[in-house]
């Protein structure tokens, strides 16, 4: 295995581009959520390709508590969405700009 | 070996390219699917094959199988996806492209401009991440914990049902209020 270590930066940077650009476009909210998910899957690859480059644990200890935090978001999140389908009947993220509680 | 990280890279680029533009929820939740899938072989390849394993269970397996049981309850079948294009028209897409595009090539730049070490990639072993997540990073498990604690309460009292008052004389009072 003799990949360059700026490759696999490469191609975290590219998937979190991608992600950055599905977030600010989008309007639908599960679509903005799985953006953000893309972002944070970029952002492991970063880490586990530093790991894998220094030959230490660290960065999939680290990936694994990204890992955790992605699950627990996605819990939050999907259940924010539930919520603001049944108050709106839209997943337009444009409607919820006028929250009255 | 090689070659397996480049296929990979690219499908992984594709594959998430058609989920972000996707107008069909379902559709691009599938692809989503497929992106984490090539991500995991690259992981592999890298020689983190616990985190490759990682990967296909917890996200590709429990996160995006949340995700396929929201969009099931919200029926948004082929009249989501005509509502999707009126939500999302092309024109859209230019200025937040451009943008990342930019943000995207100074990386690049910063990434080439650099001395070019040859790093070969090493292989980490399943037990010296235990090792380690168990014994450096102690503290950071319990926050972790604390995290998910706090994620499954949240959720549970977000997607709780609102109390309604079935006593006929509550819900006048109710009403007055």
């Amino acid at each position: 295995m003799n990949i360059p270590m700026e490759h696999g930066i490469l191609l975290a940077a590219i998937l979190f581009s991608i992600g950055l650009t599905g977030l600010l476009v989008r309007r639908n909210v599960i679509f903005m959520l799985l953006s953000v998910e893309v972002m944070l899957n970029a952002a492991g690859l970063a880490f586990i390709v530093a790991g894998a480059a220094r030959g230490q644990a660290d960065g999939q200890v680290m990936f694994i508590f990204i890992l955790a935090m992605a699950a627990a978001e996605v819990s939050v999140g999907l259940a924010l969405i539930i919520k603001m389908f049944k108050i709106f009947n839209s997943v337009d993220i444009d409607k919820a700009d006028t929250m009255n509680g | 070996m090689n070659i397996a990280f480049y296929i990979a890279s690219v499908l992984a680029i594709i594959s998430t390219l058609l989920a972000i533009t996707g107008k069909n929820a379902v559709h691009a939740l599938l692809y989503f699917i497929t992106s984490l899938l090539s991500v995991s072989v690259v992981f592999f390849v890298l020689g983190a094959a616990f985190i490759a394993a990682l990967e296909v269970m917890i996200y590709a397996g429990a996160i995006m199988v949340l995700f396929v049981f929201v969009m099931m309850m919200m029926n948004m079948g082929a009249d989501g996806v005509k509502k999707e294009r009126a939500l999302t028209t092309p024109s859209m897409w230019i200025g937040p492209s451009i943008i990342s595009l930019l943000l995207f090539l100074e990386m690049f730049y910063i990434l080439t401009n650099q001395t070019s070490q040859s790093i070969t990639m090493l292989e980490v072993q399943p037990d010296a991440v235990g090792k380690l997540l168990f014994s450096k990073y102690i503290i950071v498990v319990e926050l972790a914990a604390f995290l998910l604690t706090a994620g499954i309460i949240g959720a549970y009292h977000l997607a709780q049902k609102e109390k309604t008052i079935h006593h006929r004389f509550l819900q006048n009072e109710n009403d007055n209020l």
